[in-house]
């Protein structure tokens, strides 16, 4: 950590590398040229930045969505309700690089199955679409990551919603109010504390992700879907500039900090007042 | 009759509300359960079957994948790097962790508060940021003492400890602090000093808590991506990696692929149906705090 700090005030490159502590400082020429956004460094990081920023938003949004939904659909008893639980927990037990190699293979062109789908059999598209190429890869990055994270949104509501006492149900049943309106009157408002955690840890997960997209693009990440991560992982040992890299993991982790800690003091706010 | 596990009293719900949940449910299950589906068919299918036009009912099925993947890439190699590096990481993360959590747990010493902070804050960090930093540290320990961290085994055991360690703490800590001082304030009034306390009653009470810590160290070792593809080399390589390997300029081996993600998957999903009751617990209880 504190090297990581270090070192983003220093022009280290590949030179340098073997006496690290020996490279010349430079000052802040790197944040310099991180945040120059005139510039193709800066820009390149701007954008993948605004990326990131779509992208975690929409994932979160979506797993969360789903994950809350089958919670509270499953919360009844049915028959293959146990069942049900377990396939929708696989998602979230399979390694991570298994399972999105396996989506990099449904998203080939000529023999995915996303592309047999819609194209030879519902027609939808009028001819094959590359979806790891181009504007569509970051449909099929949040495609992929809301696959691998909506099982933890499920599993950390289903936990929640067996804390909500029982009395809270029956009352509001005697005061008439039918399902629909004890999932808004009394499920959700009891699911606030929880979800405000879930989301927080959700955004983070989703922001710092290096796997998903490195494994579904490999080395050399589409524009439009070119995470945070990856750029700085490019940035750094592609080019070995590691200086560089490390100014922008800084102001990565700044960036996280501030969010995180105006995350946390508007929700505790709201908490106290309600 | 058993009470029902459910929160909701039991009542008949709406029409709207059942199709709805029909409709919901069966939709999620086909997103969670299609990939699956695909891993598992295609692993069965002969080469010529998954380079051509995808078919949901394999043509042909051969079992002829799962004896040529061992071929193809030197998968044992990976398989037992994968093991020996996950085992020792899950192993040292236990040890590590049952002492300091029953620190946090049982003592109220100066920094403590400061020490759980810390602690749970390291879980919001990039990866990325400390792969730069590691990897200078390990070359510069590399150059003073001529001890090659780098590449090697051990390197990567410490890389996936500083993972881990801190969720283990994080949920240990909890996990002590549900067990009654009672107990071991019990064993101290006996005679017994502070290490002997934790060993005959703490950790025997905790003890579900520790293989749940113990499984998901091994399971973050078991996926990591980043640092096993920078910290490895072709005698070191981990599964992670190595899977990979199974594309070449020519051709991509996609039905061995497949049957080598099932076979990697195999541990992992054992692990996690092993622990996940417990996850949940340990979640929730460090979410209330």
């Amino acid at each position: 950590m504190v090297v990581g700090v270090f070192i983003s005030f220093k022009a280290l490159t590949q030179l340098y590398l073997a006496q690290w502590r020996d490279a010349p400082w430079a000052g802040l020429a790197n944040y310099r040229i991180a945040v120059d956004f005139n510039a193709a460094v800066g820009q390149a990081l701007l954008h993948s930045f605004v990326v990131t920023c779509a992208f975690t938003a929409l994932a979160v949004g979506l797993s969360w969505l789903f994950g809350t939904a089958a919670a509270i659909l499953a919360q009844d008893r049915f028959r293959g309700r146990g069942v049900l639980r377990a396939v929708f927990l696989t998602p979230y037990a399979l390694p991570v690089y298994a399972s999105v190699i396996t989506w990099a293979f449904m998203f080939q062109y000529d023999n995915g199955l996303i592309n047999h789908v819609l194209h030879d059999e519902l027609g939808v598209t009028s001819r094959p679409t590359f979806w790891l190429l181009g504007d569509n890869s970051f449909i099929a990055l949040v495609t992929v990551s809301v696959w691998r994270n909506w099982p933890f949104a499920f599993l950390v509501v289903m936990a929640g919603l067996q804390a909500i006492p029982r009395e809270l149900y029956e009352a509001s049943a005697i005061d008439g109010a039918g399902v629909w309106q004890q999932i808004r009157r009394v499920t959700m408002p009891s699911l606030r504390p929880i979800n405000q955690v879930l989301v927080l840890v959700l955004f983070l997960w989703t922001f710092n992700d290096f796997t998903t997209p490195y494994v579904l693009f490999g080395n050399a990440s589409p524009q439009p879907a070119d995470v945070i991560s990856v750029h700085i992982y490019q940035a750094s040992f592609l080019t070995w500039n590691f200086g560089e890299g490390s100014a922008m993991s800084v102001l990565l982790l700044l960036f996280l900090l501030l969010v995180t800690g105006a995350y946390l003091i508007v929700t505790s706010r709201r908490r106290r007042h309600a | 009759m058993p009470r029902p596990s459910t929160t909701r009293p039991p009542m008949a719900p709406p029409r709207s509300f059942v199709w709805t949940r029909r409709i919901v449910l069966t939709l999620l299950t086909v997103f969670a359960v299609t990939p699956v589906y695909v891993m598992v068919s295609s692993s069965l299918k002969p080469l010529q079957d998954v380079t051509g036009a995808f078919r949901w009912i394999p043509a042909r099925i051969t079992i002829s994948p799962y004896v040529d993947m061992w071929r193809t890439v030197p998968l044992a190699r990976y398989f037992l790097n994968s093991v020996i590096v996950c085992t020792s990481a899950a192993a040292l993360s236990v040890l590590i962790a049952t002492f300091a959590a029953y620190a946090v747990s049982r003592f109220r010493f100066r920094g403590r508060r400061v020490f759980t902070i810390v602690v749970l804050s390291t879980q919001m960090f990039p990866g990325i940021l400390f792969l730069l930093p590691l990897f200078l540290i390990f070359v510069s320990i590399g150059n003073a003492t001529g001890i090659a961290l780098f590449g090697s085994r051990a390197g990567l055991v410490i890389t996936y400890l500083t993972f881990s360690l801190p969720f283990s703490i994080w949920m240990l800590t909890g996990y002590f602090d549900s067990i009654p001082r009672g107990l071991d304030e019990a064993a101290l009034v006996d005679g017994a000093g502070p290490v002997r306390a934790l060993f005959r009653v703490v950790i025997p009470a905790a003890f579900p808590g520790i293989v749940t810590v113990a499984i998901y160290a091994f399971m973050t070792a078991w996926s990591e991506v980043l640092f096993a593809s920078v910290m490895t080399n072709d005698t070191t390589r981990t599964l992670a990696v190595g899977l990979r390997d199974y594309s070449t300029q020519t051709d991509v081996y996609w039905n061995q692929i497949m049957a080598a993600s099932l076979v990697v998957s195999v541990p992992v999903v054992a692990g996690f149906l092993l622990m996940q009751r417990f996850l949940v617990t340990g979640l929730t209880a460090g979410a209330v705090k």
